[in-house]
């Protein structure tokens, strides 16, 4: 045996220790994470410096601004383009999820198929948007080649295209969680359900959507608290008619270099995020079906 | 379960829904080769609009941020990550549940809210933005992704397979190296190739806490969609999507392929 | 140390986790080459005491000392203790294959390669695995029982002096567990190595062992040889849980020359000399329901012990007939009858008949917990 082997050993059981392990990680995401979360919040309650920055002191004005009519408006429109974008998404995502489930050998491939959109680039997704939405943009070119319309309607710079980009980039979110709680389903419940004289529909409505619900309720919130911070699509599809919460905070920290509003801004959306995440977590623990 | 035509409403619709998830991504794809620059009729097949990325430098220089900064982000936040999952995977400690639940919050916190903390956080430091800060806050969003493939990984891992490798005469040492490793490292994998696509593909993140010259390719990206539409987009995008698509299909064989056995 | 020397022995050693105590104050002494069975129902501690000697877990602070073959291991690694383990749900590597696998130890003593193949087909051989069949094929390839070979001759094959078995035939069905019990017993024969084995299964500890210790509760309830353990139960736990077992409770009336009457059901019986009987103090036996017959009130042989009751059921056993008796006070007696054929000689026992169930005075068991 080699003589730096007992040392090797000594160290391999040092390391192999929670706190040893923990370190690089939970360190990086004190300092690069909490902390900055901390400076930012800490900024949301200080006075505006002349030249962006802060200076020290202690206000509440900037959460007093959001009751200005100018900002409650923004914060009105960002609650209902992300309530319609989540219906729609539960709309659209629940059948697919429904019939992922039930595809048999097409499983993999169906699922590949969601998994891979939910991971390409916003960016590049929403360009594609853009590309088929403007004036003189694949949509308009087809209706008018048909004769359906005479002149190009206008889909870009409107909640239209603002929610049509929110349910492309934010599908996936909802057909997955929903996917994976059907999945877990056992079949023969279904079965139970016939031989005790349920119909279909008495079968869907009694068994399948009472037991996908944890997966719903998850879905759901993984499309509307990231909805609600979103920024690429309202940026891009809205222009500067269709501000969001997020635009906001954007702006605040570019053009109008407003940093204690724009820090305010972004708190309000983490809060709503946090309420959000413990809502979902009590509905899962809660949940006969288990977590998704 | 279902009537025949039941099913058939069912397929036709799910088949939309389909073709809203990808019917976009393809004409972009389809464009990229069209040799038309204004209109959209297709007009004959072109790989010119590829060649024209060669000569704009702002595109050469983000790609080359890009994957500078995707490299050391994922390196750092593969390690890290895997460090982290390990700890939670294979010890019992006070408070590990709760370090368990907190692993999540930087997976469902806004991303505009990590740019602007960081942003502020940076600045109230006096520090110079530039490709280090960008690998900072990529590290930073990274970490948890990588900790939660890694630790799905290792829950399906059977810890008995150390133990029997332990009294089979191997070290701790030997151990980590022969067993322990050679059966996370698809997750370790995947967890990297997940980490590298998050970076790669970051737009909202880097736009706060990228200096000047320090610009991304999805920076450099988004100046020129907000500018105009013209085909060398569709070309960059579609380079991006054929990477990004590549290197998710990989992570998604990995992390499933192992826990499949 | 003398070729007498214990080949494993356990000194008051405990296990704590999380407050509760896995295994207490445990002393045990394991002879070489015995094949010895920690047996008992599941959260008993006798997995915490394999893993304990395999030095998977660590006794407590001054938690007692662990002794393989006369030294001291207790603050050694498993690497560093000379045995092998086969697990419950095998833990082969599924990256390496089944040839891989059996040479992952052999490896790690830094044998030549050379030397490594012929021994690796002999432990193969051992197991009854072709080598050149199996070799090359990875674990996720084999069947349960086929695994099970693979993870016995990769512990086979370091010629271990100590073998630890964790529950390894849990997994497998019937039949096959049946054929491998008989070949494990007469592995231990043929090489002479000591094997402890730790299972839930009473009738696998029973056909396998050469001493059993009966774990309850952390401790050990009782430890002897099969015959000992399920003919002479000491405790209720140890009657219960081995088998299945009659409990009687009754009153020491006196002495009785080598033994005791005892007033049970309304009334005498013999019970054989046990220390812990007093008159007037309260005595519980165990009876085997094999040992018990059935006779028509009246028709009872002289020298029996006789309890009046009423058939209630009779259940079809195939190889035996349960009759259940309700006795006076209640409670049920299991009498199980051999089957000599219901078609040709059918049992003359019907429901709701008057009996007498009877039993030799010696074969009733004077249990310690009364």
């Amino acid at each position: 045996m080699a003589g730096g082997r007992p040392l090797l050993r000594r160290l391999a059981r040092w390391a192999d220790r929670p706190a040893t392990l923990l370190a690089p990680a939970g360190g990086w995401l004190v300092v690069f994470f909490l902390v900055p979360l901390l400076i930012m919040a800490a900024y949301s309650v200080m006075p505006r410096g002349t030249y962006g920055g802060v200076e020290t002191g202690f206000t509440l004005e900037h959460y007093r601004r959001f009751f200005d009519p100018l900002y409650l408006d923004i914060l009105r429109r960002t609650v209902v383009l992300s309530a319609v974008c989540t219906a729609l998404c539960l709309v659209l995502g629940y059948p697919v999820a429904y019939l992922i489930a039930r595809s048999g050998r097409w499983k993999n491939l169906l699922l590949v198929l969601v998994i891979v959109p939910f991971w390409t680039s916003f960016l590049v997704r929403t360009f594609a948007m853009i590309f088929l939405l403007r004036d003189t943009g694949l949509v308009n070119a087809v209706l008018l080649r048909l004769g359906l319309i005479s002149e190009p309607l206008i889909l870009l710079y409107t909640p239209f295209a603002v929610v049509t980009g929110l349910v492309y980039t934010f599908l996936p979110f909802m057909i997955l969680p929903i996917y994976a709680s059907l999945e877990r389903m056992d079949g023969s419940l279904l079965e139970a359900g016939a031989l005790l004289g349920a119909g279909p529909v008495a079968r869907f409505r009694r068994i399948t959507l009472p037991l996908s619900m944890p997966g719903v309720v998850a879905g759901c919130l993984l499309v509307f608290i990231p909805a609600l911070g979103s920024f690429i699509p309202s940026d891009l599809l809205g222009g500067a008619k269709q501000m969001l919460i997020g635009n906001l905070v954007q702006n605040q920290f570019t053009a109008a270099r407003n940093w204690p509003f724009g820090s305010a801004a972004s708190l309000v959306v983490m809060a709503a995020v946090l309420v959000g995440v413990v809502a979902y977590l009590r509905s899962r623990d809660r949940a006969p079906g288990g977590g998704v | 379960m279902l009537s025949g035509r039941t099913s058939r409403w069912l397929g036709a619709a799910v088949g939309l829904v389909y073709l809203f998830l990808h019917l976009p991504l393809l004409i972009l794809v389809a464009f990229s080769f069209n040799a038309s620059r204004f209109s959209v009729d297709w007009t004959g097949f072109t790989l010119e609009w590829y060649r024209r990325l060669l000569e704009r430098p702002d595109i050469l220089h983000g790609l080359r941020n890009s994957l500078i900064v995707g490299g050391a982000a994922t390196v750092i936040a593969t390690v890290c990550g895997t460090l982290f999952a390990l700890a939670l995977g294979r010890h019992r400690f006070r408070g590990r549940r709760t370090l368990e639940s907190l692993l999540y919050v930087p997976l469902v916190t806004p991303e505009i809210v990590v740019g602007i903390s960081l942003l502020a956080f940076f600045a109230a430091l006096g520090v110079a933005l530039g490709l280090a800060t960008i690998v900072i806050a990529h590290v930073a969003f990274s970490i948890s992704f990588v900790a939660v493939v890694v630790r799905a990984r290792l829950m399906g891992m059977d810890r008995s397979l150390e133990e029997a490798a332990l009294t089979l005469g191997a070290d701790e040492v030997t151990t980590f190296w022969r067993v322990t490793l050679p059966q996370l490292l698809p997750g370790v994998v995947a967890g990297g190739l997940l980490a590298f696509t998050l970076s790669f593909d970051d737009y909202v993140i880097t736009s706060f806490v990228a200096g000047s010259g320090s610009s991304t390719l999805p920076v450099v990206i988004y100046g020129m969609v907000r500018r105009t539409v013209e085909p060398s987009i569709n070309a960059i995008s579609t380079i991006v999507l054929v990477v990004t698509t590549i290197l998710i299909y990989a992570a998604d064989r990995l992390s499933r392929g192992g826990a499949a056995r | 140390m003398t070729a007498l020397a214990a080949a494993v022995e356990f000194d008051r050693v405990s296990k704590t986790f999380d407050g509760h105590r896995a295994v207490d104050a445990l002393s045990l002494v394991i002879h070489p080459g015995e094949f010895f069975s920690l047996l008992g129902p599941s959260g008993c501690g006798k997995t915490t005491t394999l893993r304990l000697l395999a030095g998977l877990e660590q006794p407590d602070p001054d938690g007692g000392r662990i002794l393989i073959d006369g030294q001291v291991v207790t603050e050694r690694r498993p690497y560093e203790r000379n045995l092998s383990m086969v697990f419950q749900n095998y833990a082969l590597f599924p990256h390496l294959s089944v040839e891989r696998n059996v040479a992952f130890g052999l490896e790690q003593r830094s044998m030549p390669r050379e030397a490594m193949g012929p021994r690796i087909r002999q432990a193969l051989d051992l197991v009854r695995l072709d080598p050149d069949t199996f070799g090359r094929r990875m674990p996720s390839q084999l069947s349960g029982g086929q695994r099970q070979r693979v993870a016995l001759a990769r512990a086979l094959v370091l010629e271990p002096a100590l073998l630890l078995f964790d529950e390894p035939l849990g997994a497998i069905d019937l039949k096959l567990r049946k054929e491998m019990q008989l070949e494990l017993k007469a592995l231990n024969r043929r090489l002479g190595i000591t094997f402890v084995y730790v299972t839930h299964d009473q009738e696998e500890a029973l056909t396998m062992s050469d001493r059993i210790a009966v774990m309850d509760h952390a401790r050990i309830a009782q430890l002897g040889t099969p015959a000992e353990i399920y003919e002479n139960p000491r405790t209720a736990f140890v009657a219960g849980f081995i088998g299945e077992s009659n409990l009687l409770e009754g009153t020491v009336e006196r002495r009785d020359g080598d033994g005791w009457l005892v007033r049970m059901d309304g009334e005498t019986i013999r019970v054989p000399h046990h220390p812990a009987l007093a008159a007037g103090g309260a005595v519980r036996l165990a009876v085997r329901p094999e040992w018990l017959d059935l006779f028509r009130p009246g028709e009872v042989p002289p020298g029996e012990n006789a309890l009046p009751g009423t058939v209630r059921d009779i259940v079809y056993l195939g190889e035996t007939i349960h009759v259940l008796v309700d006795r006076p006070n209640g409670r049920l007696i299991r009498v199980a009858l051999r089957n000599e054929g219901q078609l040709i000689k059918p049992l003359a026992w019907r429901r709701g008949e008057a009996a007498r169930v009877g039993w030799l005075p010696e074969d009733a068991q004077v249990l310690e917990d009364a």
